[in-house]
């Protein structure tokens, strides 16, 4: 076996979640990286689907935007940005929405928006929304992939820019959300489920070589771990060098 | 009908100080050229609109042309952050910056609804988030047929648009493919319209998937090749991924933007 770094593993592992045939709505940067991984390796006839208007993209290498001619080229159909989101997110045709995140919290909340209290006054003032409150409410399930720091995985995000399950306990259905949100979470450390009853995270599997320690040193709530906690099988040779090429040909 | 004219002559006439200005393109066919001359002509006070506001938003944020951004997403794609709007947001340089920010399907919506000449847009949108807190123009509609509570978004109808395409024919009607964003209703949403083309031909052979804007939907058409650069236009040009990655140190500096800001200011513009 070769040596890989978090990174790589965080992107084989969320490569893993997707399965053949799934559409999913992917969104750029590290969702991006693990939908194409998994389109190249066991999901071929994995449908991606990008928020510039592209139906079924099968770049062969990373896109470097949103917006890659790439995607397009490759695309099954190209089609204006407000149809993506009208006539193929809202109504519920896909399945995975893929994102990434640069603060998420206990209950799967994300936040791209603004760091610190005040929205006015921000001490970080992030991109902002993109497609990903529509993708977070309307693809049938979400799952996330995110480095995982004390500063990224927080108790409370300081602004909800994508409702994942708000503050647990059912709140989606409540306010009649369709899709059932967050459903997985892969950091480079391990992998993260809702409670079914609570939706809050729970720390259900490890990377090779990660201790549950490590993941509540990097953990900003009081984590709480499944009984039954597995460990992310290594990236595979083969894994690594799909990963490895995609990201090449990019440069 | 089109007129076919320059782009500076295009600007001058189209681009008033205190105009909702729409530039639009999704990571392919920014009308950044057109930004330029916006700059070099000096307009304040305008109101910027964009799903996608990238480098060209940021020169004219740091330029000082605005007052106030309507948008979804703020950033430097593929790099990373937008700093002169950071500078602008957090410290008000060179001016506050007034934000009214959205998601993508709230503004899709909302330049759809000014195309078709509505008042606003209904979509499944922003339940549970924190925008409608910090936006007023997100607000809860019920549904007068199944009383279902749905989001409404106002139309947007900027004063003027400007997009970048491929080609227009000499009578002015202007072909556009490859990812074609919001163009076409940020088009028909405003006032008043700019199309800047790579090349004016004699005649546009048809293109799968292709939309033609026909002359009479349009006031200007500017032909400016390598508009939309750094960004790229399908068939014509590649995207300069090293220019946004320059982008990065260049605007991260308020001295070298005001350099880069002078340069611009005296480009020989090719009438």
């Amino acid at each position: 076996m070769s040596e890989y770094s978090s990174d790589e593993m965080m992107s084989v592992a969320a490569a893993r979640a997707l399965s053949g045939g799934q559409r999913c709505f992917v969104g750029i940067g590290l969702p991006s990286t693990a939908a194409n991984v998994a389109r190249r390796t066991h999901a071929p006839d994995l449908v991606l689907i990008y928020e510039s208007g592209t139906l079924g993209s099968k770049p062969d290498r990373l896109p470097a935007s949103i917006g890659d001619g790439i995607l397009a080229e490759t695309a099954d159909a190209v089609i204006s940005v407000p149809e993506v989101f009208n006539y193929w997110l809202q109504p519920g045709r896909i399945d995975v929405g893929f994102l990434g995140a640069a603060q998420l919290d206990k209950f799967g909340n994300i936040n791209t928006t603004v760091i610190g209290d005040d929205y006015a006054d921000p001490k970080v003032r992030l991109p902002g929304a993109g497609g990903a409150p529509e993708i977070a409410a309307n693809c049938h399930e979400v799952y996330v992939v995110v480095r995982q720091t004390r500063r990224s995985f927080v108790d409370k995000v300081d602004f909800v820019t994508s409702f994942g399950h708000g503050t647990g306990h059912g709140e989606r259905q409540r306010l009649g959300l369709r899709g059932a949100g967050p459903t997985l979470v892969i950091t480079d450390l391990g992998v993260f489920r809702p409670d079914p009853d609570s939706h809050e995270l729970v720390l259900t599997g490890v990377h090779p070589g990660v201790t549950v320690e490590q993941v509540r040193e990097a953990t900003g709530w009081e984590l709480t771990v499944a009984d039954e906690l597995s460990t992310t099988p290594a990236p595979t040779s083969d894994e690594l060098a799909v990963l490895r090429a995609l990201k090449e040909a990019s440069q | 009908m089109a007129e076919i004219v320059s782009l500076p002559g295009a600007v001058a006439e189209l681009v008033r100080d205190g105009d909702v200005v729409a530039l639009e393109g999704f990571t392919h066919l920014i009308p950044v050229a057109a930004g330029h001359e916006i700059i070099r002509q000096r307009r304040r006070e305008l109101t910027l609109v964009r799903m996608t506001p990238d480098i060209v938003y940021d020169q004219l944020i740091g330029a000082g042309c605005a007052r106030k951004l309507i948008f979804s997403w703020g950033g430097n794609p593929g790099v990373g952050s937008l700093h002169r709007f950071r500078d602008a947001v957090q410290h008000g340089w060179p001016v506050p910056l007034e934000i009214e920010e959205h998601s993508h399907a709230g503004m899709a919506n909302r330049y759809v609804a000014g195309a078709s000449g509505l008042p606003f847009a209904v979509l499944r949108g922003y339940v549970g988030t924190d925008l409608p807190n910090v936006t007023d123009t997100i607000k809860p509609i019920t549904c007068p047929f199944t009383g279902e509570t749905l989001t409404a978004v106002p139309a947007l109808n900027p004063d003027v648009t400007i997009i970048h395409a491929q080609r227009a024919d000499r009578a002015g009607n202007v072909q556009l493919w490859g990812l074609v964003g919001v163009q076409k209703e940020a088009v028909l949403a405003a006032r008043r319209s700019l199309v800047t083309v790579e090349e004016v031909v004699d005649e546009l052979a048809p293109v799968p998937g292709g939309i033609v804007l026909p002359s009479w939907a349009v006031d200007r058409v500017a032909e400016v090749p390598g508009g939309a650069h750094p960004s790229y236009a399908q068939g014509y040009s590649e995207r300069d991924n090293a220019y946004y990655a320059a982008w990065d140190t260049i605007s991260r500096d308020r001295d070298e933007f005001e350099r880069w800001v002078e340069e611009v200011r005296h480009e020989r513009v090719q009438l």
